[in-house]
């Protein structure tokens, strides 16, 4: 941990979370990114529970979360309302946003010029 | 019966239904969804039987906690938070009340908090809404479970999975709006509403 902000990525799919960790680990190697992708068995979907325990595993105090499609959201929703962190749903496309903001938090950029800089990058409600 | 027994009945009922509809199920959503309603909703029911099978219930707080909390963990789609955040909705208000037409329209404020739906846009809430509606009057029959279900047929979706489809979404009953409708019918059957 050596930046006070991590992100977390939330996919249907295992793999795309894992795809994208690894590009934005080309631009962002001081920053702290983990992934709940899938389903706890594996399946195309969300858990809520892979989603609560990788926000609970962060050292960090601060998280900035990503996700594709609605299940997703209602989850990472639903795991933000029971943690102690503070947690923000990020409602930007998802490589984009969370490449942007990668690129922001390695170059120490504030939060509010961060979110400045991902407003153009909003696409859900 | 005391009346957890009934409410674990309706479950139980509900279930069964789920498990022998889950192909079904999951044919509506490959019309208009991503194909597993009927996957997703078998998992977690069975995973909600093997919890309250385990358990003793005295309270409908606990039961329905239990509930929610299994749906939430198992479903993986967008069912799951949904139903989810409805039992656990209305194991908060059973703190208060046991009036079955109270605990479901907190079920009910429960998905709308949740997927943000409103009624008219294709979604489960286009079944919870008018059966929460009759509850109340306490007039709710099968036919209004049916009318209801019937009535998402005709519907644009312009929530979940199916909004992507546009126009293309209309002419297919909604998989959320069915299972819902199953959860009904068998609230009807097991008796929850009899005194």
């Amino acid at each position: 941990m050596t930046k006070s902000t991590g992100i977390l990525i939330v996919s249907h799919v295992k793999e795309i979370a894992e795809g994208l960790v690894q590009l934005l680990d080309q631009i962002a190697g001081d920053i702290t990114i983990k992934t709940a992708g899938g389903t706890d068995d594996g399946e195309i979907g969300t858990s809520f529970d892979l989603i609560s325990d990788t926000l609970e595993s962060f050292e960090e105090d601060s998280v900035l979360c990503f996700y594709d499609l609605g299940s997703a959201k209602m989850n990472l929703e639903m795991a933000i309302e029971t943690t102690d962190k503070e947690v923000e749903l990020m409602r930007t496309a998802l490589i984009e946003g969370a490449y942007t903001a990668a690129s922001l938090l390695q170059a120490d950029v504030q939060p509010k010029e961060l979110n400045r800089q991902l407003e153009k990058l909003i696409i859900k409600e | 019966m005391s009346t957890t027994e009934k409410w674990i009945s309706w479950i139980s009922q509900f279930t069964d239904q789920i498990i022998e509809h889950k192909a079904d199920l999951n044919q509506l959503d490959s019309a208009i969804g991503d194909g597993d309603h009927g996957s997703n909703m078998d998992r977690g029911v069975k995973a909600v039987k093997e919890k309250i099978d385990q358990g003793d219930y005295e309270e409908l707080t606990d039961l329905f906690k239990d509930i929610g909390m299994s749906l939430v963990s198992k479903v993986g789609g967008a069912s799951g938070p949904l139903y989810g955040s409805a039992f656990i909705s209305m194991a908060k208000a059973s703190k208060e009340t046991d009036d079955p037409s109270l605990l479901l329209e907190a079920g009910l404020d429960g998905i709308t908090k949740r997927g943000k739906a409103d009624p008219g846009e294709k979604t489960m809430v286009d079944v919870w809404h008018p059966v929460v509606d009759s509850l109340k009057k306490g007039t709710l029959a099968q036919s209004d479970i049916d009318e209801a279900l019937e009535s998402t047929k005709d519907m644009k979706a312009t929530k979940g999975r199916a909004s992507y489809l546009g126009d293309r979404s209309i002419g297919h009953i909604d998989p959320g709006a069915q299972s819902s409708a199953y959860l009904f019918s068998t609230l009807l059957e097991a008796g929850v509403l009899d005194d």
